[in-house]
């Protein structure tokens, strides 16, 4: 299948001197979620912005959909919507009227219907006559939302938009990126919160001082990369951990009544039953045994700081 | 060609209009009314015809650029600067719009709402003296010119300044000087012949020149000439708007 987007050697050096993004290489299917993680200053909103056209590319190509950003951005661009970081709307402007003056910034004949849709589905079509800066901040995230949904984009770009929104809206957002995805549209999402990638993302990019570190389908990389634990609950607590199960490394907890062994599920042998082999020899009794995967976040701490 | 994006360009600008009409409209006219009263009625009255046209007849056209100029200027310069300010020109650049397209949304607003200006003034003016233009076709032609080349102009200011204090620093230190010089309260055959020669170096007397003439037959400098340096301005102010879209210059990072 032909990507929708496809990065190829992508940087971009400010005339600063500051180097936001180094070599970046990407495909994103249609019709997928990617979800980009990254500290701040890693280079996603360059990365987002660079696509989108706001900011020139030193080197390296993109193509949406089979066409160059730079030689046929007006094929690209109307293909495109994009939910900037920052709350950036005019004041005086009616809500109705801004979305239809985004929709017809994209050359889209104006269609009343439509825009009643998304503002209802945005919940604003209460607000359709207010001015932008009456809105509340979240009703604000929801506006640009609508704003770049105004031309019926197949490609929609979410720099961090659930930042600073509470976690109903949040929610509410999550629904609506899932609708948006069924109906066909393929969605790029920068986020800080591991767990909006966690829950909606197909595949997760992360990305660190303008390098991308790794793009991996969300499932495979936790499986891939994330390690689990199996916590043994004791009846009685130990003081120490006794010598006959210092080769596995467990952590004793500090009332000693919970020993946390560490394994790879990737490995053919997880140690498992010889521990519980060891245990059972050095006479100890169990309460209770449970195991824990590894979340995203901590794979993303991992990474970025083996890569520091 | 985006003719959706350059209607909702300039319908956004004419709507802005509207919603500040006092502002925008009401008080370049109460301002000309001013200047009618001053040099035209008080001072005027003491002051001989010149080339056989009353002083408050002949300050009119050079009352009229006097609103074009500054008005054109700070129309185009605000239209295109706001965006910058609030951040909202991240839509202009990432919408499928070439620099020719986001010129006539804006340029296109500012220069009709300044010809709307021209034209009240012109009939406002009728009011207080008794007005006759002699070649009404290139009176529209030279106030379509000016209006269209100083929204342009103001649209270069717009895109290069980055605060509020240099949007205003080439209207108020360079545009109004270059006006008042420039012939629009007198002809330069008034001036001593040194001045006269200096004031040929001033660009806006082509303009008040040639536009006072479509009016009275009455110029300083030759008709050709004057159409000839504002298309000239014109066509250095469109490559260099196609320039600053074409690097980013002050647009992209």
């Amino acid at each position: 299948m032909q990507p929708i987007v496809s990065i190829n050697n992508l940087s971009k050096v400010y005339s600063s001197g500051h180097q936001a993004l180094t070599d970046i290489t990407l495909d994103i299917q249609p019709g997928e979620i990617l979800a980009l993680l990254g500290p701040n200053g890693a280079g996603k909103t360059t990365l987002i912005s660079t696509i989108c056209g706001i900011v020139s590319a030193t080197s390296g190509s993109v193509q949406v959909d089979g066409h160059d950003i730079v030689s046929d951005y007006r094929h690209t661009r109307s293909m495109i919507g994009l939910v900037p970081q920052e709350l950036t709307l005019g004041a005086f402007e009616k809500v109705f009227n801004t979305l239809a003056f985004s929709r017809g910034l994209h050359g889209k004949q104006p269609n009343r219907q439509y825009l009643e849709q998304l503002l209802k589905d945005l919940s604003l079509w209460d607000k359709r006559d207010s001015t932008l800066m009456s809105l509340s901040g979240g009703m604000k995230r929801r506006v640009l939302i609508g704003k770049a949904l105004s031309h019926e984009p197949r490609v929609l770009f979410l720099d961090e938009p659930t930042a600073g929104v509470d976690v109903e809206l949040r929610k509410d957002m999550w629904k609506l990126i899932n609708r948006l995805r069924e109906s066909g549209v393929t969605i790029i999402l920068t986020t800080h919160y591991i767990e909006e990638a966690e829950e909606i993302a197909d595949r997760v990019g992360i990305i660190n001082n303008g390098k991308l570190l790794l793009v991996e389908d969300k499932t495979d990389l936790m499986q891939k990369l994330g390690s689990k634990k199996l916590s043994i609950e004791l009846r009685e607590p130990l003081n120490t951990i006794p010598d006959s199960l210092n080769k596995y490394d467990l952590l004793l907890s500090d009332n000693g009544l919970t020993l946390n062994y560490q394994y790879d599920t990737r490995s053919t042998r997880t140690g498992i039953t010889a521990l519980m082999k060891d245990i059972n020899n050095a006479g100890l009794i169990l309460r209770d045994i449970h195991t824990s995967q590894s979340t995203l976040e901590d794979i993303f701490v991992n990474l970025v700081a083996d890569q520091s | 060609m985006n003719w959706q994006a350059i209607r909702v360009i300039y319908t956004a600008e004419m709507l802005r209009t509207w919603n500040t009409l006092l502002q925008s409209i009401a008080s370049p006219v109460i301002s000309t009314c001013l200047y009618f009263v001053v040099f035209g009625s008080a001072i005027g009255s003491r002051i001989q015809s010149v080339e056989d046209v009353s002083y408050g007849v002949f300050i009119v056209p050079g009352l009229i650029m006097l609103s074009l100029l500054t008005q054109s200027i700070s129309n185009a310069s605000f239209g295109i600067y706001f965006p910058k300010f609030t951040g909202t020109i991240y839509e202009i650049l990432s919408a499928p719009l070439s620099f020719f397209e986001v010129v006539l949304g804006y340029v296109g607003a500012a220069a009709t709402k300044s010809l709307i200006i021209g034209t009240i003034i012109l009939i406002t003016a009728s009011f207080f003296v008794d007005l006759q233009i002699k070649h009404p076709f290139w009176m529209i032609a030279f106030l379509l010119l000016t209006c269209i080349t100083f929204s342009l102009f103001g649209f270069i200011i717009g895109i290069w300044a980055d605060n509020f204090e240099k949007l205003q620093l080439i209207p108020l230190l360079v545009i109004t000087p270059l006006v008042f010089l420039g012939g629009s309260f007198y002809s330069i055959d008034m001036l001593p012949p040194l001045w006269q020669k200096i004031s040929l170096f001033n660009p806006v007397l082509y303009l008040i020149s040639g536009f006072r003439w479509s009016f009275f037959e009455v110029h300083d400098v030759s008709v050709g000439v004057s159409l000839l340096s504002i298309l000239c301005f014109l066509g250095i102010c469109l490559a260099i708007v196609w320039w600053m879209f074409k690097t980013g210059y002050k647009l992209r990072q």
